[in-house]
C-alpha cells in the first residue's frame, strides 16, 4: 500500500463491499482497552471508526486513539464533530491528525451536549456537519485554509466521509440532505443503525434513482443487539433511531437472546447485500460487544477481508 | 423583548447580607411587560427582602421606585436623590441596568435582582420563547422566517440534523425542530429548492465576541454637527 493513501478508499474505489466497525475510545487515559479491541477486530475490518465523544461525554480524543489503533495496524477512520471545536481548533487538530497519518476523516454535527456527563458546557457549533466538508475538501483541494489563507506545506489530504440518517425526519428531505452533503465533497457516506429495512430501502433507491451511489460510497450501519432491553433503549431513548417492534419481540421470545441478536444482524446483512442497490459496504456498531464482529463478518460471507498491495 | 427573570430571594438576600438600607429599582421597560421587573414585583420583592431579615433578627430598611427605562441615562438621572444614603441598590432590570446604575454611582454597590435570559416573544399571557439569537448577521430571509441560530439547539444552517423526529428536537420532545419547522414553511411557499443550497460558515464576529456591539444613528446623536445632521 503506498504510504499515505486511503486503504478504506482504494477497498471501496476497487468495488468490494468495504467493512468497517466502530470503536470507542475509553474514559481514561489508558490505551490497553483500545488495543485490546484492535486486536480483537484483527484481520477482519478494513478500517475501524473512531468516536468523537459521542453522545457527548468525555473520551480519550478520537485523533489519540486513532494512533493507537493504526500502530496496531489497522486503519482508522477519525471522527470529527462540531461540537466542541470552532473552525481554528477544527483545523489545528486536523494537521496534527493527518501528520500522525490519519488519512480517513467522518465529519458530524455530534450529539447535543445535554446527552453527556457535562450538559452545563458551553457548545459550539461554529460550522456545520456541511460546512465541514466543504472546507476539509477545501483544504485537500484547493490547499487552503478555511480563511482562505494558503498552506505554506504539506495540506492534509484526507479521504472525506458523512454521515446519513435515513430514520430522522423529515424523511423526505433526507435524500436532499445526504446529496448536500456530497456536494460539499463527502466521498463516502456512513449510515444511522438499520432496524427499519424497509424504509433503509426506500432510502436507497432515492439516492441510486438520483446516481448519489456512484458519487459516494454508501456503508450501510449495523447494529448487533445483545438483549430485548438494548433494543428497547434504542427503541426509546435514542433520538433518531426506529426500532421495530418486531425486533423487539424476536428477542425477547429467544432462548439465548446474544444468538439471536447475532442472527437478526446477519440477516439485516444478507437482506442489504442481496435487496438493496446502490450499498457499497457495511459499518458495524456492536455497542458494548466488540467480540461479535469477527463472527458477524465470517458468517456473512465478508471474510477474508481483500489485502491491498 | 428582552426577557429576564428574578433571582431566588435568598440569593438576593445573600448579596446584601452586610446592607441596613438599600434601594430596589424596577425598570418600565421589558421586564415590566414580561411581570418579572416592574412595579409590583418590585414592592414584592422589598417586601420580601423585609420579612426575610425580620425573621432573621436583623431588619432591612427598603426604599422602591421604578425608572421608566433602565437603559437610558436620562432615566437614572433622576434617581439622585434616593441613591444618597443607601447601603446598595438592587436593580430589577435587564443586564443592562446595573450596569447603567453602577457607571453612574460609582462609589455604590450595585446588586443585580435578575437573571438576563433571552430575546423572546409571547406565546399566550405568562409565556415567552426565545426567538432571536441576536447574532448580528440575520438568516431568517433564507429559512422562511424561522431562526435556526436560536431555535436549532446546534445552531446549523444546513439542516435537519440526524437526531430531528416527529417535528422535535433530539434534545427535549417539547422542543419543536427548528429546521422541521423551517422545512414545513418552505413547502408550503413552494421554495423548498433553498434547501439545498450550501449554506457557508457564518461571520460570527457580528456576533458577541467581537467586544460589545455599536449601533450608531449619527443623525440623532446629541452632540452630532447640526449642519450635517439638518
Amino acid at each position: 500500500m503506498e504510504s499515505g493513501k486511503s486503504k478504506l478508499k482504494q477497498i471501496l474505489k476497487s468495488g468490494r463491499l468495504a467493512v468497517t466497525a466502530e470503536i470507542s475510545p475509553p474514559k481514561h487515559a489508558s490505551a490497553e482497552m483500545i488495543v485490546q479491541q484492535t486486536r480483537l477486530l484483527g484481520d477482519y475490518v478494513d478500517a475501524a471508526n473512531i468516536t468523537d465523544c459521542q453522545t457527548a461525554v468525555v473520551r480519550m480524543s478520537s485523533i489519540g486513539a486513532g494512533v493507537h489503533i493504526l500502530r496496531e495496524g489497522i486503519e482508522p477512520v477519525v471522527q470529527m464533530t462540531c461540537r466542541d471545536r470552532n473552525r481554528i481548533a477544527i483545523q489545528s487538530d486536523l494537521l496534527g491528525a493527518y501528520s500522525l497519518g490519519i488519512r480517513n476523516l467522518l465529519c458530524l454535527s455530534g450529539d447535543h451536549q445535554m446527552f453527556g456527563n457535562h450538559p452545563t458546557a458551553k457548545n459550539v457549533y461554529d460550522v456545520d456537519s456541511i460546512q465541514l466538508i466543504r472546507l476539509v475538501r477545501r483544504m485537500k483541494d484547493e490547499k487552503l485554509f478555511f480563511s482562505g489563507e494558503a498552506f505554506n506545506g504539506q495540506e492534509p489530504r484526507f479521504f472525506v466521509g458523512a454521515v446519513a440518517n435515513p430514520f430522522a425526519d423529515p424523511f423526505e428531505y433526507r435524500v436532499d440532505r445526504l446529496e448536500k452533503k456530497i456536494n460539499a465533497g463527502a466521498e463516502f457516506i456512513q449510515t444511522q443503525t438499520i432496524y427499519d429495512l424497509e424504509r433503509f430501502t426506500r432510502f436507497m433507491e432515492m439516492c441510486v434513482a438520483r446516481g448519489l451511489h456512484e458519487r459516494a460510497y454508501i456503508l450501510a450501519g449495523v447494529t448487533p443487539l445483545k438483549s430485548w432491553r438494548a433494543a428497547r433503549f434504542l427503541q426509546t431513548s435514542v433520538p433518531g433511531m426506529i426500532v421495530p417492534d418486531d425486533i423487539v419481540r424476536r428477542l425477547k421470545n429467544a432462548e439465548n437472546q446474544q444468538e439471536e441478536g447475532k442472527n437478526i444482524c446477519l440477516e439485516q446483512i444478507k437482506y442489504i447485500k442481496e435487496e438493496v442497490k446502490g450499498v457499497s459496504g457495511f459499518h458495524i456498531i456492536a455497542i458494548s460487544w466488540p467480540e461479535v464482529v469477527p463472527d458477524i463478518v465470517k458468517s456473512s460471507g465478508l471474510y477474508p477481508r481483500p489485502v491491498i498491495d | 423583548m428582552i426577557i429576564a427573570e428574578q433571582k431566588p430571594v435568598a440569593e438576593i438576600a445573600g448579596y446584601i447580607e452586610s446592607c441596613n438600607k438599600v434601594l430596589l429599582v424596577g425598570c418600565g421597560g421589558c421586564v415590566t411587560v414580561c411581570l418579572t421587573g416592574g412595579e409590583k414585583e418590585t414592592e414584592i420583592l422589598a417586601s420580601a427582602l423585609r420579612i426575610k431579615r425580620r425573621q432573621e433578627g436583623k431588619p432591612l430598611e427598603t426604599v422602591t421606585c421604578v425608572a421608566t427605562r433602565q437603559c437610558e441615562p436620562e432615566y437614572i438621572d433622576a434617581l439622585d436623590s434616593a441613591v444618597r444614603d443607601v447601603d446598595a441598590i438592587i436593580s430589577l432590570a435587564c443586564g443592562i441596568g446595573p450596569q447603567y446604575l453602577a457607571g453612574r454611582y460609582k462609589d455604590k454597590y450595585v446588586v443585580s435582582a435578575m437573571n438576563t435570559r433571552f430575546a423572546g416573544g409571547a406565546k399566550r399571557h405568562g409565556f415567552w420563547e426565545e426567538y432571536c439569537g441576536l447574532c448580528g448577521d440575520c438568516v431568517l430571509n433564507l429559512t422562511g422566517g424561522i431562526c435556526p441560530v436560536i431555535r436549532c439547539a446546534k445552531s446549523i444552517l444546513n439542516g435537519p440534523c440526524g437526531g430531528s423526529q416527529n417535528g422535535k428536537c433530539e434534545i427535549n420532545r417539547d422542543v419543536d425542530c427548528a429546521w422541521q419547522l423551517i422545512h414545513d414553511r418552505l413547502k408550503i411557499l413552494g421554495r423548498l429548492d433553498t434547501l439545498k443550497e450550501i449554506v457557508p460558515p457564518k461571520d460570527w464576529s457580528r456576533s458577541r465576541d467581537g467586544g460589545p456591539r455599536k449601533m450608531v444613528i449619527e443623525d440623532v446623536m446629541s452632540g452630532s454637527n447640526p449642519e450635517k445632521a439638518n
